[in-house]
């Protein structure tokens, strides 16, 4: 849909019922194929992995699993070079993963070891990897958003053509700073691309509850800005309109704006389905969207190009297993921070 | 005639910054405009050109965030808040972002972001128009808290909260503009070195205040000499983190402390200076208990006959310390 000011229902793209056929892969290699269904099932593993644990008891805080939503960061990080700023929040396991970053130090972090990817001081919610071009992520939800909008701001005073990228849910759009953000970005003209995963649901509440209309680029076309509504569970669809935001950010073309469709197959936190625990949010439906899996419908266009076998599937879970089984007993031997680090890191040295 | 008021001298400070430090720039509202900042930017547009003085919607959350968010990217922004009032909704790139930053990423990043907030308040402006809100900042840890109450600090402070790695909250008031000094060449100092300073010697009572309030303390000491009493001023300057070592030698010294913080009273600075003080000292050294004098605990009135006792003045400051003298 590329006029979304004229739209005012996500229609079918908020449905488990479209979308669920193999995705159109155009002209793309089996090798890029290959790399994007290996970075999905990546992500996906190992926040099975997480769950798993978490529901061990092995994890002492909040893990918020992104599973079924693995190709948006994976279409955008596409996308992307190590020197551009990317901003997540709560659920930004799958936006380190794909930018390159470790399992064992996404494992460490969440373990709260001094080997994580913030040093142990962050946890699942406040994840850091700046080399890989991950800048950080929190859980005020909207709280990275002007964030992103000021990096990308220093990267036009840089004259760099480097690029930010704010990810951000359909929940936060409900915060202020989400306006002043995509008003500041259009009138400064920053290289920002706010890519917002609708997974149309806030914690426990579905979004006809939150909002009058479901689709969350109405904002940016208030603001001017261009948009793409998009079905999030198909990463070439989220890697084409990453792809022309993107290169409009990088020749001084300024914000865009991309709504990927998604949802979530675990609930708002941990690893339960919080079935019934909110509105609109049943076994059927969660059963349903399963069957919109962003990676089955990629490995069954690459079924039907030959590109991928029965055999594939064994042989990169087996690799994938091997490195997340490997990262967790590294990560659980890892040590704590050391008791200095709760004052040495209040300020710069 | 001195050759800086307070106002021209964090004029010196932005022109030194943006001549020499490419990474600078300043974002916030008024910075086009000759009516929100006194005479502290005049000009600033017109000779740095507007990408790096910008003057911005009515945005003070995603304004601030941007700033921070900047920070992360290799620049020391510095974010203008012509009325500390109107950047409560900045709260969250401030104090959940800005502050919680460095410690939350294993001290592997720091928002190097300077917070310019101005106390603008008197003329009957009322509740919403004139806070002085250093209090709450000193609060948080990880943010630094700075306020000059003389012309020298206001430049050369302002030159250290820019290059300092972390985000500082520098604090100006109007009502100080109007002070003038003689300043010798600019010299960069490390913020992290700057605590609290003396800036008279006494020996009968110590004055602690900062920033608007440490001028009401001096004014009051010369009234104090008049009457053959002796008053210390000591000047807060940073106030987080808060280092109480100084205050502590001076009311050690004295025996008698008077506190004066021109913000409110309840879990205000008057109460964290006071309490720093008499923990670290034995009970027989002070020769009477300490004394605060702040503002009353409600909003700013816009009435002149309320704005008139709302603001403590010299004479309460003289009153005091006569009572801290006649136990």
């Amino acid at each position: 849909m590329k006029n979304p000011g004229a739209i005012y229902s996500l229609g079918e793209l908020a449905s488990p019922f479209s979308f669920q056929q193999a995705i159109d892969v155009g002209s793309r290699t089996p090798e890029q194929l290959r790399t994007l269904i290996f970075g999905m099932l990546r992500i996906r593993l190992v926040e099975n992995r997480l769950a798993q644990a978490r529901r061990q008891g092995l994890i002492g805080g909040p893990v918020h699993l992104g599973v079924g939503q693995e190709a948006i960061a994976v279409g955008v990080s596409e996308c992307l070079r190590s020197s551009d700023r990317v901003f997540g929040a709560h659920r930004s396991h799958s936006h380190v993963l794909a930018l390159g970053s470790s399992v064992r130090g996404l494992f460490s972090e969440v373990l709260g070891k001094d080997a994580g990817l913030s040093r142990g001081m962050g946890g699942s919610m406040h994840l850091w990897d700046q080399p890989n071009g991950f800048y950080g992520s929190v859980p005020i939800v909207a709280g990275t958003v002007a964030l992103a909008v000021g990096a990308g701001l220093a990267a036009k005073l840089q004259s760099s053509d480097d690029v930010a990228v704010a990810y951000l849910g359909d929940g936060a759009v409900e915060e202020g700073v989400v306006h002043e953000s995509l008003n500041l970005a259009r009138i400064q003209n920053v290289p920002v691309i706010f890519v917002v995963e609708n997974n149309l649901f806030a914690s426990h509440m579905h979004i006809s509850i939150r909002q009058p209309k479901d689709v969350t680029a109405r904002f940016a076309t208030a603001n001017d800005i261009p948009a793409r509504v998009i079905d999030g569970n198909d990463v070439i669809a989220v890697t084409e309109a990453a792809e022309e935001a993107v290169i409009r950010a990088r020749h001084g073309g300024g914000p865009s704006f991309i709504e990927a469709v998604t949802y979530r197959w675990y609930g708002h936190v941990d690893w339960r389905d919080d079935i019934d625990v909110g509105v609109n949010r049943s076994q059927d439906d969660v059963a349903n969207w399963k069957a919109r899996d962003p990676i089955a419908r990629l490995r069954a266009a690459m079924v039907a190009q030959g590109y991928w076998s029965a055999d594939h599937d064994a042989d990169l879970e087996a690799e994938l297993t091997l490195e997340i089984e490997e990262a967790w007993e590294r990560a659980m031997q890892d040590p704590y921070p050391e008791v200095s680090a709760l004052l040495d890191r209040v300020y710069a040295k | 005639m001195k050759n800086y008021n307070y106002g021209t001298a964090i004029l010196a400070a932005f022109e030194y910054l943006l001549d020499k430090y490419q990474e600078v720039f300043v974002i916030g509202q008024g910075l086009w405009s000759p009516w929100y900042v006194g005479n502290s930017m005049t000009d600033l547009d017109k000779r740095y050109g507007v990408h790096r003085i910008i003057d911005t919607p009515v945005s003070e959350s995603a304004c601030t965030g941007a700033a921070v968010g900047a920070s992360l990217s290799g620049m020391r922004p510095i974010v203008v808040h012509p009325r500390i009032d109107f950047m409560l909704y900045a709260m969250d790139a401030v104090v959940n972002q800005a502050a919680k930053w460095s410690h939350m990423v294993g001290g592997q990043a720091h928002p190097a972001v300077t917070i310019r907030g101005i106390i603008n308040r008197g003329g009957e402006q009322g509740a919403q128009h004139s806070q002085a809100l250093h209090s709450w900042f000193a609060h948080i840890p990880g943010l630094r808290v700075v306020m000059p109450a003389t012309v020298a600090d206001a430049r050369d402070l302002l030159i250290a909260s820019v290059l300092c790695d972390d985000p500082v909250m520098y604090i100006d008031d109007r009502w100080l503009y109007s002070q003038t000094d003689d300043l010798p060449e600019v010299r960069e100092i490390d913020l992290r070195a700057v605590g609290p300073r003396c800036l008279a010697v006494g020996t009968d009572l110590s004055i602690v205040a900062s920033g608007y309030s440490t001028l009401l303390a001096l004014k009051a000491r010369d009234e104090l000499a008049a009457q053959g009493v002796s008053a210390e001023v000591v000047d807060l300057r940073v106030l987080n983190p808060f280092d109480p070592t100084l205050v502590v030698e001076s009311v050690r010294k004295t025996g008698r402390m008077l506190a004066l913080d021109g913000s409110w009273r309840t879990c205000g600075m008057s109460a964290e200076v006071i309490a720093s003080v008499v923990e670290h000292l034995a009970p027989g050294e002070l020769r009477a208990a300490p004394r605060r004098i702040t503002l009353p605990d409600a909003p700013a009135p816009t009435s002149r006959i309320l704005e008139k006792i709302y603001y403590p003045d010299v004479d309460q400051v003289v009153l005091a310390a006569q009572a801290l003298m006649a136990r």
